[in-house]
């Protein structure tokens, strides 16, 4: 099935709930509601027509104004692809966890987690994969302050060109 | 009378501390400590074509038995506290080998967010290999250079430890 088939097959089983559909070169998305992303993707992988066995992707994306989720769906038994994403407030964004469809969203909600803050409800362990244990600060968000050192390690960086580079900023 | 030539043949003469210093620089046992793609040219130095074992190096397991830490890849900060305990564990006398540019300065990678651009700024460091990987060949280059400078360390009139737990006193 065409990515646009599929989420046009998504859009008349959940309605209002998908809230949009973009024809977008190369990957079509589909926007959803937050609320009910878990519904939604039990559904695409439980259908036989669709049966997206497959996560092989979810990553977050920081707009400034609001957080995406991305969640790149791949069928094995059908050999097709599709994209939903989930449009979060910058201020404690928060969703429903897919682990319990795709196991594999495990580390990538984690890596979510880690380097843009958001809060995934419902996950088996909600911890920091990348960056360490007592680390302040989601490295990826675009207001992003490096601290100045790391429990006495200077994160100043020494090289000269880089030096030279900032000057001429 | 001088002494010299008029011992039997199985009497040798040296110095203690270049006995000490022979027989440190002929065992550099180095911790099996691969942080990033220059592990897998470590491991090339220690196989059966660079060989680093016929200078009597040899990978050591544990921290508490090495002479030596070759930090081979990118130090990440998250990574730099347990380089840091691992170095405290190691048995003085000890060395430090930074193996290729990540280890040097951060590489590639200084700019990112994760990165300690340097392991300079956490341990001494006896010797840099620079390299994008090193290849074998330079790290045993890097070994070589490391017993050059361990045969000119004096260990009878070494002064006192200095704060960093580094026992070490430069060539007189």
């Amino acid at each position: 099935m065409e990515p646009l088939q599929i989420l046009e097959r998504v859009k008349n089983r959940f309605g209002d709930r998908v809230l949009e559909t973009v024809d977008h070169k190369p990957d079509p998305f589909a926007v959803v509601d937050p609320g009910a992303i878990v519904e939604i993707g039990r559904f695409m992988n439980e259908d036989p027509e669709l049966a997206m066995d497959c996560l092989s992707n979810q990553s977050g994306v920081d707009y400034k104004d609001r957080i995406e989720v991305v969640y790149h769906l791949f069928s094995y038994k059908h050999r097709h692809t599709a994209v939903l994403k989930v449009k979060l407030p910058r201020e404690s964004p928060s969703v429903a966890t897919l682990e319990s469809i795709w196991k594999s969203a495990n580390w990538m909600e984690r890596e979510i987690f880690d380097l843009l803050g958001v809060n995934f409800v419902g996950h088996s362990d909600m911890r920091r994969i990348l960056m360490p244990e007592d680390w302040i600060g989601h490295p990826l968000r675009k207001d992003f302050v490096e601290p100045a050192e790391y429990h006495g390690i200077s994160t100043v960086r020494e090289s000269p060109i880089i030096r030279l580079n900032t000057k001429a900023k | 009378m001088p002494l010299l030539n008029t011992l039997p043949d199985y009497v040798l003469t040296t110095k203690t501390d270049e006995l000490l210093n022979w027989m440190r620089k002929s065992s550099v046992w180095y911790m099996l400590f691969g942080l990033a793609c220059c592990a897998i040219e470590l491991m090339h130095t220690g196989g059966p074509r660079a060989d680093i074992d016929r200078f009597g190096a040899s990978p050591r397991a544990s921290a508490r038995q090495s002479d030596l830490m070759i930090v081979a890849g990118t130090l990440t900060l998250k990574m730099a506290l347990r380089t840091r305990l691992l170095y405290d564990q190691m048995p003085d006398p000890k060395y430090v080998i930074s193996m290729g540019s990540c280890a040097s300065c951060g590489g590639l990678f200084q700019l990112a967010y994760s990165v300690c651009d340097g392991v300079d700024k956490i341990l001494p460091v006896d010797v840099y290999v620079p390299g994008c990987p090193p290849r074998p060949e330079a790290l045993t280059e890097g070994l070589l250079k490391l017993q050059e400078k361990m045969m000119t360390e004096r260990w009878l009139s070494r002064a006192p430890r200095n704060g960093n737990g580094n026992g070490k006193v430069a060539a007189a």
